[in-house]
């Protein structure tokens, strides 16, 4: 769809009841920037985000209810609600969801550049391991790999599977 | 722990050492943390909450973290107390509410670091200082963060890094935010420019009282929304060295132009304010919060002898309503505190001048 007011395609669509007449606008971001609409709905996070949320994006071919996080059961249509996430594991149980998402609220965003914990450099290894371990899985499962599934179920199993599962204060990771 | 849930003000507030203090109220840093290994809040069950709060009050001491932090179990601390908090900005409204295990740790006396358990993520680590003094508030609670991610694991990852309940939070997890006097742009019918400019560079623009809370005495709290895919010092510095001394300085030429333009109008203004604070026998939180900050102009434009701004910072703690209390040393429903909070900023005006 083009915007309104020129040529551009229209990401900013508004609907507001006027007199009791359905008003709509559909204006590229420049034209809502400037109509003041784009900046409005900017100003509360949660608002930003049930905005961002509707909007059609990559994922949004598998439904949404029945995503869900395994690790702890969150559905996205229960995240939607107060977009808060369940768990660490959430992040990887819905991120081709939440990437158009974090595109938007971060301006563009989309991989840490900040501080790293300085004593984990362990447990990111393993984190990366787990993380490949279940790409394998996943894949494994897709073509029907039934005993090399199983192997690295047992694989993930024994490296403390995801992000929530290392427990934080057990002796090996106490080391500095 | 008596200094922070007693009458008296933070050292925060007390000694508003940092720079601009004309305009900036405060700044502050915080940063959302959560322990691997447990669901977020949302999904945490009450064992989970408690295992929680026992980790952070067992690594989280004066000998690994900063000498002088107390603890401050909320579920056991009485409401009125938690009010004097919620005032003070040690902990959030929502975090002073229910009886769920949490809690705050505070530095005491200076009351610069808190650090609430089990508000919207495990960790909120904060820390406040008076007027515009950032780059000093982000080296203190660095090392604060690393002291305790030396004690406790973070749940991190490398593409997303720290990761919080909410995705607006994700990445940093930092949130660098100052509260600002903005009394003249007001006036002159400039304020909403401030807020349209803030905005379009992403910032959020808030009240006195946070999140969704209108701009009562003309200030405002200001604060980064971008989280991800930026370093902390970038965020810092586009904030603290780009946007904040632009909007100062914004200020300062509306205090210059309504002094060349409008010093009787603005006079009076004052003037009036510093009488009514004066005379007035029944003031609620909100008028009183009003006519403390049109005095704190005129202190600012140097109108008033006598009269500083730590005195003023101080009297808008005190018109509020849990402070009253404790000022008093006594419960008091909602019309008896409008006369004793008339009655006390009577008595603290009268005492300075």
């Amino acid at each position: 769809m083009k915007c309104d007011r020129c040529d551009n395609e229209a990401t900013v669509h508004e609907v507001t009841i006027h007199k009791g007449e359905k008003v709509e606008k559909h204006l590229c971001e420049q034209c809502a920037q400037e109509d003041g609409i784009a900046i409005q709905s900017q100003s509360i996070p949660a608002a930003l985000l049930s905005q961002f949320m509707v909007s059609p994006d990559p994922g949004a071919a598998e439904s949404p209810r029945t995503l869900t996080c395994k690790h702890c059961g969150m559905t996205y249509a229960q995240f939607r609600q107060h977009d808060l996430l369940g768990c660490p594991d959430c992040y990887h149980a819905f991120e081709k969801k939440l990437l158009p998402l974090l595109d938007r609220v971060h301006e563009g965003g989309s991989d840490h550049l900040g501080k790293t914990p300085k004593r984990s450099a362990g447990a990111l290894v393993r984190e990366r391991h787990i993380f490949i371990l279940r790409k394998q899985l996943e894949s494994a499962l897709a073509s029907e790999q039934y005993e090399r599934a199983a192997e690295l179920r047992d694989a993930l199993r024994k490296s403390g599977v995801g992000l929530t599962n290392i427990r934080t204060n057990e002796p090996e990771d106490a080391s500095p | 722990m008596s200094g922070t849930v007693g009458a008296a003000i933070g050292d925060v507030w007390r000694h508003p050492v940092g720079e601009s203090t004309d305009v900036v109220l405060s700044s502050r840093i915080r940063l959302a943390r959560n322990i691997a290994g447990f669901n977020f809040l949302s999904r945490a069950s009450r064992e989970d909450r408690q295992q929680i709060v026992a980790i952070a009050r067992a690594k989280i001491t004066p000998e690994t973290v900063a000498p002088d932090i107390v603890w401050l179990d909320l579920a056991k601390t009485p409401p009125l107390n938690r009010l004097v908090l919620v005032e003070r900005h040690l902990i959030s409204k929502q975090h002073s509410k229910g009886d769920e295990p949490r809690a705050v740790i505070v530095s005491e006396p200076d009351e610069r670091l808190s650090i609430m358990v089990n508000e919207e993520d495990h960790l909120r680590i904060s820390i406040m200082r008076g007027g515009l003094a950032l780059e000093d508030a982000y080296e203190q609670i660095d090392a604060v963060d690393d002291r305790i991610e030396s004690q406790i694991e973070y749940a991190f990852c490398p593409r997303f890094g720290y990761l919080t309940a909410c995705p607006t939070n994700v990445g940093t997890g930092i949130r660098v935010s100052a509260m600002l006097h903005l009394p003249a742009l007001k006036l002159i019918g400039e304020i909403d420019k401030v807020r349209r400019a803030a905005k379009s560079m992403n910032l959020a623009v808030r009240g006195f009282y946070g999140e969704g809370s209108e701009a009562i005495g003309d200030i405002y709290q200001i604060s980064n929304q971008t989280t991800l895919g930026k370093t902390e010092h970038d965020i810092l510095s586009s904030f603290a060295t780009g946007i904040m001394p632009k909007i100062i300085e914004y200020e300062r030429h509306a205090r210059r132009r309504l002094l060349e333009n409008r010093r009787p109008i603005v006079e009076d203004r004052v003037h009036r304010a510093l009488g009514a604070l004066r005379y007035a026998r029944l003031l609620n939180a909100d008028e009183a919060i009003k006519l403390i900050s049109q005095v704190r102009l005129g202190v600012a434009l140097g109108m008033i002898e006598g009269l500083d701004l730590v005195t003023l910072n101080e009297l808008m703690f005190i018109s509020q309503p849990a402070h009253l209390q404790k000022a008093i040393g006594a419960d008091l429903n909602q019309s008896q505190r409008r006369s004793a909070r008339a009655s006390l900023l009577r008595e603290r005006l009268a005492e300075s001048t």
